[in-house]
């Protein structure tokens, strides 16, 4: 495959831009903060997104998508980490029904895809229980409980956790606490009885939720999949939310990277743009280097992960670590560059380097990617 | 479609048919590489069959029109040939500065003439191009070099002297940058020429590296004459067709930064050599370092091909052989201290029984010209900040 956008992917990618920037600028994001409200993102906004089929882009039409893969959907991805614009689909639209595609039988996927696609619904993935995304380590207990299951334990950092109708939940039915093996999914409706969500704000104004679960009953249709044998969706989901992200990373850093370029030649100093001294070219250029790796990174993940790749692990790896390093460097070169301006909160680049950090640490950060990298390659 | 699957079952058929045992093993040293030439002396009767065959086909250079003797491939089947050579790990068939650099050149620029005297014999590998761009005085001020070509009514003179001819000794032609119009602006008296380096007057002395061997030669012109017909894209027009050569000769050297399929990755590598500690290298601070290599190196063949690809979809970017001869050179440099690490102090044994005459510290050592050679990383940056970023100064 042609590592290209086609002609329809260019014009989705177009009117997405126009879209996002008219509608859901930086400036939208500082209202929704400055607002106080306890919300994640505009319900109002979220209409007109679902308006437009973005929440459809990525399921099949056979379940009320439109079939566009996943390519599509990671080039709005991009288009919004541009604008910094807060929406769902991330959480939604890529993780929750990449769950269902992959192990929902025909109920689940019936009672859940259409209303995920139509935006009328959301659905998301709790999964990590501490400060550290480790996501074979669960200590959230479902036990059997006559026909169904009984749940108790804990989810934190859960995306969307607040506005969400339904969870997707790990929990272990066996194995040891680290163990892959004895994982189970279930599909939780946000209401039921037992499930307390409470708010929790982040450094860039994203909410996330934190999750008590206290004696969840849950029926036997809520198992998602195959009992103890859930953690290869769970890791299949993560994969294509981890590149879902990176494609988000990706339009964080070109825009601080084109905003800062644009005032590299705007910004004068001893009667010259400071972008005329060559150690700010170089860094420039190098900079410039580091994020054409990461468009080809991030446009091979999404054609790999449609193409149904046996390397999904590796892939999502390598380009999520790669895509967090990019966009810290970018928005970090953002706000040298932009100089005591870049520090204040009424210019905006500073919601860049902030932005590349929530996404960066949520679903692995660096670290974790490259140490899982290697662990793939068998080192 | 069809067409493309029939293709790859007809190339597939043929390199089965084709392609000699031994040029399915991976290259293990430099002297693996075949570069043809009059003086090239072929490893075995496999590798030259191997070279005839491929050459037959135009598979040596499989982009280039049938007429002057390429595959006439476009890009998609072109990537058919390159998968099915990499499914059976078929070697390479030919190294060459003529496919590289010179052949794009005389695609681009050169008279129709020098179209058939020049592009058969290269996909041929039966003339070895040595190139005479730098001199003592014009390193990374290339366009300030002083080679003189003089006319002289029914052919030119030419006098002054090159360095950093690369395997300048085993050259059989150059094609060479000289001051044809000394009056002229420094870029406007520049012109490109091409002549047999067995012409009188020429001659080479070899350049001792820190790596004990001697790529490079200084290479000198003493009245050598030049035909007039040997000029390539106009005379004081050379200049042009530099520029866009050297294009094509950062692209190759910056794709030394990507491993090829032939290449043990250096994960593996390190692996036997250091041990795992459990699942993970029992290095954890090299370990990390080997992972960050191996992504950016696939990253940066990621996006050649992404290029290729747009410049086949017409939304090229252009100055992007900068980018790559930057990134990938670093990447290679990077790629080559890790190798050291990695091989510990196995990797300071410079000759005697056992040691491989010192290749893995001699490579090493000769990775640190990847970002001088070619126009230094610094020279790729400033053309990456001018061109490509339009800052100013």
């Amino acid at each position: 495959m042609a590592l290209v956008l086609n002609e329809e992917q260019t014009m989705l990618q177009e009117s997405a831009r126009s879209f996002l920037r008219s509608k859901a600028p930086v400036g939208h994001l500082r209202g929704l903060r400055d607002s106080g409200a306890d919300k994640s993102f505009s319900r109002e906004l979220w209409s007109e997104m679902s308006a437009l089929g973005w929440p459809a882009i990525a399921i099949p039409e056979s379940h009320g998508g439109l079939g566009f893969g996943y390519t599509g959907l990671g080039i709005i991805l991009q288009e919004a980490g541009r604008t910094l614009a807060p929406q769902p689909l991330l959480a939604s639209s890529m993780m929750a029904s990449a769950a269902l595609l992959q192990s929902g039988d025909e109920a689940q996927r019936a009672a859940t895809l259409p209303a995920i696609a139509s935006g009328e619904k959301l659905a998301t993935l709790a999964v990590d229980e501490g400060s550290q995304h480790r996501p074979n380590e669960v200590s959230t207990r479902a036990s059997r409980n006559g026909d169904g299951f009984l749940i108790n334990g804990r989810k934190r950092f859960v995306l969307e956790g607040t506005e969400a109708d339904t969870l997707i939940l790990s929990a272990r039915t066996g194995g040891k606490p680290v163990d892959a093996a004895g994982i189970s999914l279930f599909l939780v409706p946000a209401d039921t009885a037992g499930v307390s969500i409470s708010p929790c704000r982040l450094l860039d104004t994203h909410l996330v939720a934190d999750m008590s679960l206290e004696q969840v009953q849950l029926p036997s249709t809520a198992l998602l999949g195959t009992e103890h044998a859930g953690f290869a969706t769970l890791e299949y989901a993560l994969d294509a939310g981890r590149i879902g992200q990176s494609a988000e990373l990706l339009g964080v850093a070109l825009e601080a990277f084109e905003r800062s370029l644009a005032y590299l030649k705007e910004r004068k100093q001893f009667g010259v743009p400071i972008g005329s001294f060559q150690a700010l070219q170089h860094r420039a250029a190098a900079l410039f280097a580091e994020i054409e790796m990461g468009k080809s990174l991030v446009l091979n993940a999404l054609q790999q992960l449609d193409a149904g790749t046996s390397k999904l692990a590796e892939i999502a790896s390598m380009t999520k670590g790669k895509l967090a390093e990019i966009a810290a460097q970018a928005t970090a070169e953002a706000i040298q560059w932009h100089g005591g301006i870049g520090m204040t909160d009424a210019f905006e680049i500073g919601f860049f380097y902030k932005r590349a950090r929530i996404l960066e640490a949520l679903l692995g950060d660096r670290f974790y990617h490259f140490d899982r990298f290697a662990r793939q390659r068998g080192y | 479609m069809t067409e493309l699957v029939s293709f790859r079952a007809a190339v597939r058929d043929w390199l089965e048919q084709h392609c000699p045992a031994s040029m399915r093993k991976p290259m293990v040293s430099e002297a693996d590489l075949c570069w043809g030439g009059r003086k090239y002396k072929f490893q075995s009767e496999e590798q030259e069959l191997w070279l005839r065959c491929m050459a037959e086909k135009g598979w040596t250079a499989p982009t280039w029109p049938a007429e002057y003797g390429g595959g006439g491939l476009d890009r998609t089947h072109v990537k058919v040939l390159q998968e099915e050579m990499q499914a059976i790990g078929a070697r390479t068939p030919l190294y060459s500065f003529g496919l590289h650099m010179i052949g794009p050149a005389l695609l681009k620029y050169g008279s129709e003439k020098l179209k058939q005297q020049h592009l058969p014999p290269i996909v041929r590998g039966e003339i070895h191009w040595a190139q005479g761009y730098s001199e003592p005085n014009a390193g990374s001020d290339l366009a300030s070099l002083q080679a003189r070509l003089e006319d002289m009514g029914d052919h030119y003179r030419l006098n002054g002297s090159k360095i950093w001819t690369s395997y300048g000794d085993k050259g059989d032609w150059m094609f060479c940058l000289v001051r044809s119009d000394s009056e002229a602006p420094k870029h406007g008296g520049i012109s490109l020429v091409l002549f047999d380096m067995t012409t009188p007057g020429v001659s080479t002395r070899p350049i001792l590296l820190i790596s004990g061997k001697s790529p490079f030669t200084e290479t000198f012109f003493d009245n050598v004459r030049v035909e007039k017909d040997q000029v390539v894209g106009g005379l004081n027009s050379g200049w042009t067709v530099a520029k866009y050569l050297l294009t094509h000769e950062r692209e190759m050297i910056g794709a030394s930064g990507v491993r090829q399929p032939s290449e043990e990755a250096l994960g593996s590598i390190a692996a036997r050599s250091i041990g795992l500690d459990g699942k993970r290298l029992a290095n954890s601070l090299l370990r990390g370092e080997i992972a960050r290599l191996e992504i950016d190196s696939a990253a940066l063949g990621l996006t050649m091909e992404r290029a290729r690809d747009e410049v086949q979809a017409g939304v090229s970017l252009g100055a992007t052989s900068s980018i790559f001869k930057y990134y990938g050179t670093e990447l290679n440099m990077r790629r080559q201290e890790l190798l050291m690490a990695i091989h510990g102090m196995h990797a300071l044994e410079w000759s005697g029984p056992g040691t491989a005459d010192g290749q893995i510290p001699r490579t090493w050592l000769r990775s640190r010209g990847n970002a001088i050679e070619g126009g230094t990383s610094e020279i790729q940056l400033n053309i990456v900040a001018k061109r490509i970023l339009g800052l100013p100064g």
